[in-house]
């Protein structure tokens, strides 16, 4: 393969981790590789953060009545995990982790359209971080991640801080979007057209269009929740003549859309696995693409359908309810498409690719699910039990998390110069796979024998389900442990990466492992699409063979 | 008609209206397995039939928008089903008895047409329609009640409801499921179903016994009013201080001053309970002033005297 060694690795320019030395060549940083990096080490704190608290959270549903600790703190650890899992580490993962770094590569551009507002964003996303870890050192809020008054506002714990750091992350977020749709329409290099993106982009759009569009109403609504509570304005306290509903219109205007945005980079990530460790282009791309958009359009429109049915009224949750069972027709067109390329693929069992098929599956139930919540008739038996919860989690961790994992694999290569050792990535997915099913599945079936949700002490009934659920939790725990022995090891005794370990056709793998600080040297050359793969080399042609290459 | 069975996926269901929902589910659930089993069953076969060597090209026709067309199909019939489900459930028929429910933190009140009224536990005629008003005096709650399959949302400054006919006696147990606060998980109560003519002259005597002494009227009291939600009768910990031995003794307050466990102690702690709170406990506890009567009042002392 003759991608194998590109020009810059012979050149012999520095990388871009080593180009600059120093802290300040870092904080004050215009290359995108290295702000992705940054946010990489913050989403991976908060999510070791957030991991701890569901597991303390788990651990007292261990047993029926008190233990361990009281109610309230019980409900400041279950905000504090769903407000840093969702604000610090879901929604920036995928877009600013990974998306940060890739954007620019994969048009051909030396860096995304807006080096100082990425910079900006970075800093905006670390300001809200610390107003949630504030909020936290005094108690955290209790008043669950969606901080709805009336409760919210009569909490006696930190909504304020919460609200606030919530509303600066969703914002940071919005910067994001916009730098990223500017360099698509702007910084593409020549050659490369709509039709010649990645899918991995389509989704991308999709989502910063959202985060433009979306973030301005929960900035509003978290900022006036805020004005309530410090300055009592009155916006949605019944008692000062304001009403509820609108903050959660406000809110789930955002919130609804929101969920789509953790999983719609995810669905692009899938895409790209897919599609390189099968050796096939994605069957269906303009299709796969459109309807990454129409996802991101229904997300927008389907918001109605968290706020409850008697908040809204019968007619209005019937709307919401038939907006959101059509988005499931984007989400098949996807799964389809993907099942299509799989088909007789020259598929590689790697660990990327078991972290697609892992996407697939977990994400077939939390969509399927879905089904469920949106049937009226069975919505409200089972919306505030932990069938929500159980649906949720399915796709943000089923979903997101198997995708950001497999991502991060598939470009460790590209971003930090090294390979990964396979079987061991291999088992962790296998334990993280595992113990995510026994963790959330018995959630279903609890639900719909109605276990509510938040709840600290439950009946006598529910404690094997209970139970079963905290030991799946305990060895997804093992198996994110194990995911991080991957990475620690790699990068201490990782063999070098070549410039193109799977045999990739997007533009990304025609430069170094790791690229230089600007990207390609000298520029891209962009004569075929990204998934038009080279034919297999027989094995003994090909010098750089690596486990996975061999494997084809 | 006989309730539907309990299933692996459902709880004992509590009349027969709960068929509606149990059927509703089994559609989602019989069609959400075959769609499972066809996707991840196809992912899997192709996976492991997976050829050595060069991929041939991906064949697409109309797949795609087959898959969508199908996908809208399945939809929109799930849709209906729900929609259809829902609308039967929203309108109760006429003749209903009306109850009117009110929820504080942490526990639900019910008072009938005649002025009875009742803390966390609901009784109902069997077959009779009953429908349900619900109102809450601060937060948001939910009623939830899962052996009938119903929940409504209960707001403030607001008023939802909701209907249902038990059709068997016996007990059903209903919770809040909208997170409100630390004593959430112990917001419950039942549903209590018992034929027409006991539930008639239960409610005329309001559930008491002309015969009873003070004391015992107290006890029954106690119970209707739940306190032993957060109040211990044999010295165990709650969330409130416990009532054995506590008549005639001194107890310190959260200020630090100390106060005789005397009538008028408790009169207050009954109707302005946040006055003046025992330390170590959390002034949580509902001020029953107005729901409580002067005579009622009396003999609640009476049985905690009795507690020694």
């Amino acid at each position: 393969m003759s991608e194998t060694s590109s020009p810059a690795t012979q050149a012999g320019a520095p990388d871009y981790l080593a180009a600059r030395r120093g802290v300040a060549s870092w904080l004050l940083t215009l290359d995108h590789k290295r702000v992705a990096l940054m946010y990489l080490a913050s989403v991976l704190v908060a999510f070791a953060l957030g991991v701890t608290l569901a597991q303390l959270v788990r651990l007292k549903l261990l047993v029926p009545g008190p233990a361990l600790m009281d109610p309230d703190t019980f409900a400041r650890l279950f905000t504090v995990h769903g407000v840093v899992m969702v604000f610090v580490f879901v929604l920036p993962a995928i877009p600013a982790a990974l998306g940060n770094f890739l954007v620019p590569l994969m048009v051909g551009a030396r860096g995304l359209a807006f080096p100082r507002l990425n910079l900006a964003a970075l800093y905006l996303y670390w300001t809200g971080a610390l107003l949630l870890v504030t909020s936290m050192a005094r108690g955290g809020a209790d008043a669950g991640w969606t901080l709805s008054p009336p409760y919210a506002l009569v909490s006696e714990t930190p909504v304020l801080y919460t609200a606030v750091g919530a509303a600066v992350l969703a914002l940071s977020s919005a910067l994001t979007g916009v730098n990223f749709l500017v360099t698509l329409h702007r910084r593409r290099a020549p050659g490369v057209g709509w039709y010649r993106l990645p899918l991995l982009l389509w989704a991308l759009y999709g989502t910063s269009l959202v985060q433009v569009v979306a973030t301005p109403a929960v900035a509003v609504a978290l900022v006036l929740l805020a004005a309530d509570r410090s300055r009592g304005l009155g916006m949605f306290d019944p008692r000062a003549g304001g009403d509820p509903k609108v903050f959660q219109q406000l809110f789930w205007f955002w919130a609804h859309p929101a969920v789509y945005l953790m999983v719609l980079p995810a669905m692009g990530v899938v895409s790209e696995l897919i599609a390189v460790h099968a050796q096939r282009r994605i069957s269906g791309y303009k299709l796969v693409a459109f309807s990454s958009l129409a996802i991101a359009l229904f997300g927008l429109a389907a918001g109605g359908q968290h706020v409850a049915v008697d908040v809204q009224g019968p007619r209005a949750a019937a709307v919401s309810s038939l907006i959101s069972l059509l988005a499931a027709a984007p989400f098949g067109v996807l799964i389809v498409h993907w099942l299509s390329t799989l088909r007789r693929g020259a598929i590689r069992l790697n660990a990327p690719m078991l972290y697609a098929v892992g996407f697939v599956a977990i994400f077939a139930v939390g969509g399927l699910s879905g089904l469920f919540l949106s049937m009226l008739s069975l919505a409200g038996h089972l919306s505030g039990t932990v069938f929500s919860t159980a649906h949720l989690h399915y796709l943000v961790v089923g979903g997101t998390l198997m995708a950001f994992t497999g991502g991060l694999l598939h470009w460790w290569p590209k971003i930090s110069g090294r390979l990964y050792p396979e079987r061991l990535a291999q088992a962790a997915w296998a334990v993280t796979f595992l113990g995510f099913n026994a963790a959330f599945f018995a959630q279903f079936v609890a639900g719909s024998r109605g276990l509510t949700r938040r709840t600290f002490a439950y009946d006598e009934g529910f404690q094997f389900l209970q139970a079963f659920s905290t030991v799946g939790a305990w060895l997804l725990a093992i198996g994110l442990l194990m995911t991080l022995a991957v990475f620690v090891q790699s990068l201490r005794t990782g063999a070098a990466a070549p410039a193109n370990p799977w045999g990739g056709a997007s533009l990304e793998w025609q430069t170094s492992s790791p690229p230089p600080a600007d990207n390609f040297a000298p520029g891209p050359v962009v004569a075929r699409g990204p998934y038009d793969f080279a034919p297999a080399p027989a094995p003994a042609a090909s010098p750089d063979a690596t486990p996975a290459a061999a494997a084809v | 008609m006989t309730p539907p069975a309990p299933s692996f996926w459902l709880p004992a269901a509590g009349a027969a209206s709960a068929s509606r929902f149990d059927s509703g589910w089994a559609l989602a659930l019989w069609v959400c397995a075959f769609l499972l089993l066809l996707i991840v069953g196809t992912m899997i076969f192709f996976v492991a039939r997976r050829p050595r060597g060069a991929a041939p090209e991906p064949r697409e026709g109309r797949l795609g928008l087959a898959s969508a067309a199908f996908s809208l199909a399945v939809v929109a019939g799930l849709f209906g089903v729900g929609f259809r489900g829902f609308v039967d459930e929203r309108v109760a028929p006429a003749g209903a008895l009306p109850i009117a429910v009110t929820a504080e933190r942490y526990q639900w009140t019910f008072a009938y047409p005649n002025g009875a009224t009742s803390v966390g536990e609901l009784r109902v005629p069997v077959g009779r329609a009953v429908q349900l008003n619900l109102t809450s005096s601060d937060v948001h709650h939910r009623f939830h009640l899962p052996a009938l399959r119903l929940a409504r949302e209960v707001l403030p400054q607001a008023t939802t409801s909701l209907w249902f006919q038990p059709d068997q006696p016996g007990e059903m147990g209903f919770a809040c499921a909208e997170y409100c606060g630390a004593g959430y998980s112990q917001m419950r109560g039942k549903v209590v179903a018992m034929p027409e003519k006991d539930f008639n002259d239960w409610l005329e005597t309001n559930g008491q016994d002309p015969n009873a002494t003070p004391a015992q009227k107290g006890e029954r009291l106690a119970a209707k009013f739940a306190c032993n939600t957060c109040h211990s009768t044999d010295g165990s910990a709650k969330a409130g201080p416990t009532w054995k031995a506590m008549f005639g003794h001194e107890v310190e307050l959260t200020d630090g001053t100390r106060v005789l466990v005397d009538e008028a102690y408790l009169k207050e702690s009954v109707i302005d309970p946040n006055a003046r709170v025992v330390k170590g406990f959390a002034p949580v506890m509902p001020a029953f002033k107005g729901v409580v009567t002067a005579p009622q009042l009396e003999a609640l002392i009476e049985y905690m005297k009795s507690l020694r």
